[in-house]
């Protein structure tokens, strides 16, 4: 349990208390406040994964999000989560974590034989071979997917529950480091609505990690804890710390990840998410997202213990920890010396300095020398030792070009590596805004430009190196900010910061390495094992556009997005080329900034709550009779009542033969309803259904078919005249939303001189239809104030009146060839009426059916369903239809289409009716006929089956069909090839029953 | 050309993979040529690949604004099926998928297509008829689907969320064994290398800004590198189809929309197929890599932004979620969107164009990219002969006039 790599003192960790927890089933401690990387460099653990393809040991290379080495399986079973940064997990008592993609351990990995092949596996290899034989490849396959891939997901579902916050703000700040904070200050102190989000645990960024800064006299720390505490003060103030702005999207929107409970482990209250999605519009956004240290690219530059030298400083500073005993610094910068000096400080024996630069004069190198560091100007490492850990560096001197060794290599022991390449600016967000970057040549960093969205970048993340520099941009961003939302304020005063003087780097892409560059592993790209040379073989090859670069070498593809490797792969790429680096380009920046949990994008949306469910006014009746339902679009509707005994085929059976025979009752409350009203409301509906709408008399109904501009059927239904201006339409349950969205499109962009107003009114209404030759009888029954008879109301009529003494509309209509009648109240009432109905009906043995009785009903009739008949192609025609379309009418939707070529050709495909040879064989629909059955495919189809079902009325079989050139077939047997068997049908007229239609004029 | 072989890459490795040589070259552009292909992306590759090929039209430029398979080609989510509902969309899609059974062969470039099926799932009884009739129909015109009980989705595909309970459950699935995936930028690469090396030029960086007509028919285009003549051109433009066709002065009944998909992180291999709803709106496969690689609706507004709303993306994990509750934790790791150019009845066209000379190939909506080999196939027959082959006959232009449309917006994968 002893950290036997603890600094005596120091860091921001709580020394008091001990944590515990376990890495690869080993059982380490730590304290509060460590990262999981701390705590295992603490605890002497440096190897931490192995690589992508490789399988190269690996460890910790950055002390932050940018981390592509150190990736962890965090957690057990349902909850274990793959792929996690090291250098973001919070340390918790009792949490488990293991190593990835290994087999079977972490010190001895089979996988680690690609590593021995890596000469005849380079970028791309795969395109190569793997081709013989032809169905090789699936074979080939499933081993390389076993290669590959990073951790494990979890086993089973996510118990953990995730939540949407939804906020605006005046001035969103990015970043809580030395610029973030400042600007939240400025644009606070203004008054402005500030949101500030920092991915880590503790505000301060950097600041947090040098402790040789000083602020206003004060250790930098210090500073940070007075801001943090004033902005804590501040009501106009949001702190979110663990929060991530992970993606940056048009008009100032931006996606925050915060992660509520992850540190918390078991110990999180239930209460809480476990993540919460923040979207935030912001008026004005400051992107404070600092900058990050690039490593230098040489020979074998991967194995654990070679780490970022800002990194060591932070594990020295901020964690108290010391990740090594002799540590070589190799820079290209000052800042180099300034993690040399710390190591030196924290009692770490400093083995060399080794600076890519001919000289080095700076302060910071100047105290090196001072401190009695040994300093090699104008070298570099070319290779280093070690198996599992680095355990000694070859150097030599560089030439003047920088590009090759003069004289022999010498070799250093060491069992740590600090290498400073010096800072790229963090411009994802920048950059997923749309934002244009510039590039600064003197130290070869990519820098804000040109943005379009209202935005200002501060600090670091804009190329600015000292503190007192961030600090005062951050100001300025912060208080220009809250001025651009309104917000009127005075120019802080500038604060005093002692700090060594770090000048920005000069450029070292490449070290010569020992080896030949092929075999001498200088990695760009540590998580995809990406090499110099693979670099300069796709080049090699002509993949020469740095997205070709990148998807070919899969150089920043990795669960880092290149964070730690696109400027040196750009640079590399374009050193080979001979080209500015500009010119070669940028990779795009995708959101997410670092990755997010799709539970957390998801939130509350899944489950219960994936899409509302929507009951009519009298589900509750229907399942308390035993309903069973079915889905239809966002409905739940009744699909049949089994009574005991009953299976599904006789219950439908049941239900048919009664809405024939006596009175059947139909929940249709789901039918779309829409309200048409307005001058022009005549006119309106006049162009959308095809037949002729401008004389219906007031209290008529009439049925209408609406086609696409393409002039095929795209929905129908029944509309009622309520007055001159007013009329009741209904749709079919499935398209109300589509009909009503496109009516609207239609009045606002193509009609908008008619003067009609659309309202949805299906939730208000609760339509009952009562059918079947009682039904006239059952009606009159709870029913003072409308005369039902024949003749008083007839068919395709409305009737305004009292239903079960409720206010109701009657509409006498009829979708299954009965008398029938369509009572509509309002919603609240549906219920009662219908229980009254139901109540009323026992005399007549009323019987409730469901959507399938209603199918079979309508069947029997030959009438359609849009969507089952119809599916896009149909014509009015082609349905038998044509008697509903006005052939006097100027204009219609669709009515062009109707007289093109293909809509008026012979053999279009035309509904009709099938009978089987064997009345009981009910055949599938969605079978397909044909002429004659073949014994082997392919077979010319000439339609398929629509609607099928068993007619108790007519006790056999029938289905609808749509046949080419159908209405010539009537008569003709015809065959549906079935996977096992052919089934011989007639082909007749599309309604069985009733053909005259005299029942529902009855 | 050089063959690319295990053998190839350990005599390569001897000499530390120095030896390669360029998989395509980079010439300047010829004042003329034979035929141009406006589009650098897959569909237009494979259109110069077979022209050279099958009609021996080897003087030919494939002119790309930015780098090869930039477009579209390089954005998909990489499925590849054949599994339509129509005549004529089936034969023209399992063409390609036939080419596809042997194109790292034919091409001497492993586009790693793996037959790893792809399912696409039934939660209601208006799914459960739609997909039966469209499996009937895929099995009389001899392409392979199976239809799967909601016991045979279970056993096929463990990781579903088959619990009846749920809001859209389960009812049952088609499954096509053939279809699968393929390694999208290889299909680009490999069509350009051996373009190239039947005399193709392909040319990078070379924006076509105009072009040219003499009497009814073309005579060249304008481009960001000069004048380049040719008596037959190509268009191939997918999201910016209009633009070109524009240019042209032809208008086309093609709105370009935004679609977005996603990656998450890598894990180890747990979905060995391709899972595909259209009722929830969710469609996922794992990649070699271990992503999981998942297609968004597209974004219902017009535009060529090649990004879009984050909604779109929350709407899609919420299906991805609900369908797969054990990939909650996985983690979002790229996003991005492209720009598809869609037609009224959901299918392609395939067409010579009312000026003499110029060919069009675009709408290929939200699935182009599975009939890339048979969209180069026939349009190079197009191009070539100046007629259609018998299997884009039906996908021309006139059919948005005669009315002839093949409406596949049950079929598309994407709600359109």
């Amino acid at each position: 349990m002893s950290q036997s790599h603890r600094l005596p003192a120091g860091g921001r960790i709580d020394r008091s208390r001990s944590l515990s927890f376990t890495f690869d089933g080993t059982r380490y401690s730590g304290h509060p406040g460590d990262t999981l990387a701390s705590a295992l460099i603490a605890n002497g653990v440096h190897l931490v994964g192995r690589s992508f393809k490789y399988h190269r040991p690996r460890g910790i290379l950055t002390a932050g999000s940018e981390e592509p080495n150190a990736l962890i399986q965090l957690g057990l079973g349902n909850r274990t989560e793959p792929n996690i940064r090291a250098t973001q997990i919070e340390l918790y008592d009792g949490l488990t974590a293991a190593s990835q993609n290994r087999f079977p351990s972490l010190e001895f990995d089979l996988g680690a034989v690609n590593d021995t092949l890596s000469p005849l596996i380079p970028a791309g290899f795969y395109y190569k071979t793997f081709m013989w034989p032809q169905r090789g490849w699936m074979t080939y396959e499933r081993a390389i997917r076993r290669m590959a891939g990073l951790g494990r997901a979890p086993d089973g579902p996510d118990p953990d529950r995730y939540e949407y916050r939804h906020a605006h703000c005046d001035v969103l700040v990015a970043g809580g480091g030395a610029a973030g904070l400042a600007a939240a200050l400025a644009a606070g102190r203004a008054g402005a609505r500030v949101i500030i989000a920092d991915e880590q645990a503790e505000m301060g960024g950097w600041l947090l990690s040098e402790g040789d800064t000083e602020i206003s006299a004060k250790p930098a720390v210090d500073w940070v804890e007075k801001a943090v505490t004033e902005l804590a003060g501040m009501e106009n103030v949001t702190l979110l710390r663990r929060t991530t702005a992970f993606g940056y999207y048009d008009h100032n929107w931006l996606g925050l990840a915060e992660r509520v409970t992850d540190h918390l482990g078991p110990y999180a209250a239930d209460h809480l998410p476990r993540q919460r999605l923040w979207q935030v519009r912001a008026k004005q956004v400051v992107l404070a997202t600092g900058a990050i240290e690039r490593p230098l690219v040489f020979g074998q530059n991967d194995r654990p213990g070679i780490m970022l030298a800002a990194s060591l400083r932070s594990y020295i500073s901020r964690y108290g920890a010391r990740p090594g005993k002799a540590l070589v610094v190799f820079t290209n910068n000052d800042s180099g010396y300034r993690t040399a000096l710390a190591a030196h400080h924290a009692g770490i024996g400093v083995a060399a300095i080794i600076d890519s630069r001919a000289e080095a004069s700076g302060p910071l190198p100047q105290s090196a020398r001072a401190a009695g560091l040994r300093i090699y100007e104008g070298h570099a490492i070319i290779a280093t030792t070690g198996r599992l850990r680095v355990d000694s560096v070859r150097l030599g001197r560089l030439a003047a070009s920088g590009d090759r060794i003069e004289g022999a290599g010498f070799g250093i022991p060491c069992d740590l590596v600090a290498m400073s390449g010096g800072w790229n600016p963090n411009v994802s967000l920048f950059s997923q805004s749309r934002g244009k970057l510039d590039f600064r040549a003197e130290d070869g960093v990519f820098v804000p430009g040109q943005s379009f969205q209202p935005l200002r970048s501060a600090g670091a993340c804009n190329g600015v190196l000292s503190t007192a520099d961030c600090l005062a941009e951050g100001f300025a961003a912060g208080a220009e900010a809250a001025r651009e939302a309104g917000f009127a304020n005075r120019k802080p005063a500038a604060l005093k910061v002692t700090e060594p003087d770090c000048p920005a780097a000069a450029p070292f892409w490449l070290a010569p390495p020992e080896k030949p560059l092929a075999r001498a592993k200088c990695f760009v790209d540590f998580q995809n094992d990406v090499t110099a040379a693979d670099l300069k073989l796709a080049v090699r090859e002509g993949f020469q556009s740095v997205e070709h670069v990148k998807r070919y070498t899969t150089t920043g593809m990795g669960t880092d997005q290149g964070r730690t490797s696109n400027v040196n792969a750009l640079a590399i790429v374009s050193a080979t080329l001979g080209m500015e680096m500009p010119a070669v380009g940028t990779t795009t920046f995708r959101p997410p900034y670092t990755p997010t949990s799709f539970g957390a994008i998801a939130g509350r949306n899944i489950g219960a709550l994936f899409d509302p469910v929507r009951r009519t006014p009298i589900h509750e009746w229907h399942a308390a009779h035993g309903a069973k339902f079915e889905n239809v679009g966002q409905w739940v509707r009744a699909w049949y009542y089994p009574k005991p005994g009953e299976d599904m085929h006789a219950a439908v059976n049941r239900e048919v033969k009664a809405a024939r025979t006596g009175v059947g009752i139909l929940d249709a409350s789901t039918l779309g309803k829409i309200m048409v009203k307005g001058p022009d409301a005549a006119e309106f509906l006049n162009r959308v259904y095809t037949n002729s709408w401008l004389k219906l008399g007031i209290g008529k109904a009439r049925y209408g078919l609406m086609l696409g501009e393409d002039g095929m059927v795209r929905d129908d239904g029944v509309t009622v005249r309520l007055g001159e201006d007013r009329f009741l339409m209904s749709t079919t349950t499935g398209n109300a939303a589509t009909v009503m969205t496109s009516l609207e499109d239609y009045l606002q962009t193509e009609w908008p001189e008619l003067k009609v107003y659309l309202t949805s009114v299906t939730e208000q209404y609760a339509t009952i239809t009562i059918n079947g030759p009682k039904s006239r009888e059952l009606l009159a029954a709870l029913t003072d104030d409308i005369d039902t008879g024949n003749e008083a109301f007839p068919h395709m009529s409305l009737r305004e009146g009292t239903v079960a003494g409720v206010p109701a509309r009657v509409i006498r209509i009829s979708f299954t060839g009965e008398l029938s009648f369509e009572i509509n109240v309002r919603a609240s009432q549906g219920k009662a009426v219908w229980e009254a109905l139901i109540e009323a009906g026992a005399p007549f043995d009323i019987t409730p059916y469901g959507t399938e009785a209603m199918h079979v009903l309508r069947a029997e009739k030959g009438f359609i369903i849009v969507g089952q008949e119809t599916d896009g192609s149909m014509t009015p025609d082609d349905l038998g239809m044509g008697w509903a379309v006005s052939k006097v009418k100027p204009d219609f939707v669709g009515k062009r289409s109707l007289t093109r070529s293909d809509t008026v050709r012979e053999g279009r495909k035309q509904l009709v009716g099938l009978l089987t040879e064997d009345p009981k064989e009910v055949l599938e629909e969605g079978a397909h006929v044909v002429q004659v059955a073949l014994q082997q495919p392919p077979m010319a189809m000439l339609g398929h089956v629509t609607s099928s079902y068993y007619s108790p009325n007519l006790e056999r079989s029938i289905a609808l069909a749509v046949l080419k050139g159908g209405r010539a077939l009537i008569g003709k047997t015809l065959s549906v090839p079935m996977p096992d068997k052919v089934i011989k049908v007639t082909v007749t007229e599309p309604v069985f029953f009733d053909p005259k239609g005299e029942r529902a004029n009855g | 050309m050089r063959r690319y072989s295990i053998l190839a890459l350990a005599r390569n490795a001897l000499g530390y993979h120095e030896g390669w040589e360029r998989a395509w070259r980079a010439p300047e552009p010829k004042p003329e040529y034979d035929a141009i292909i406006v589009g650098g992306g897959g569909h237009g590759l494979a259109t110069a690949y077979y022209l050279a090929k099958e009609h021996g039209i080897t003087n030919v430029a494939v002119l790309e604004k930015g780098w090869l398979g930039g477009g579209n080609t390089g954005r998909n989510t990489t499925i590849v099926r054949s599994n339509y509902l129509w005549d004529e969309s089936a034969a023209l899609y399992e063409h390609s998928l036939k080419i596809w059974e042997g194109l790292s062969q034919e091409l001497n470039y492993n586009v790693m297509f793996s037959q790893r099926g792809v399912m696409n799932l039934a939660h209601n009884l208006h799914d459960l008829r739609e997909l039966k009739r469209r499996a009937h129909a895929n099995r009389l015109n001899g392409i392979d689907c199976d239809f799967l009980s909601r016991e045979q989705v279970g056993e096929y595909c463990p990781l579903i969320n088959l619990s009846p309970d749920i809001r859209h459950p389960v009812l049952g699935a088609t499954l096509q064994r053939r279809g699968g995936v393929a390694r999208h930028d290889a299909v680009a690469w490999g069509f350009a290398r051996a373009a190239d090396a039947r005399g193709v030029d392909i040319i990078q960086n070379c924006e076509v800004t105009g072009i040219l007509r003499e009497g009814g028919r073309v005579t060249g285009v304008e481009t960001s590198r000069g004048t380049i003549r040719a008596k037959k051109i190509g268009l191939v433009t997918a999201g910016h189809s209009s633009v070109l066709a524009g240019m042209a002065g032809i208008r086309l009944p093609v709105e370009s929309h935004p679609l977005q998909a996603l990656v998450s992180e890598p894990v180890k291999p747990i979905l060995d197929t391709v899972v595909m709803s259209n009722t929830v709106h969710a469609y996922v496969s794992q990649s070699d890599k271990g992503e999981m690689v998942i297609g968004a609706g597209i974004d219902p507004y017009v535009s060529y932004s090649q990004r879009g709303g984050f909604n779109v993306v929350q709407d899609t994990l919420h299906a991805i979620v609900e369908m797969f509750p054990m990939f909650s934790r996985l983690r979002m790791l790229r996003q991005w969107g492209g720009i598809v150019d869609t037609c009224p009845d959901a299918s392609p066209i395939l067409s010579k164009t009312p000026i003499e000379g110029l060919y069009i190939n675009c709408g290929w909506g939200t699935g182009g990219f599975k009939a890339t080999p048979g969209s180069g196939h026939v349009f190079a027959h197009t191009i070539a002969r100046d007629e259609p082959h018998p299997l884009n006959a039906p996908f021309s232009l006139e059919r948005f006039t005669t009315g002839r449309l093949v409406d596949e917006h049950g079929a598309a994968a994407v709600a359109h």
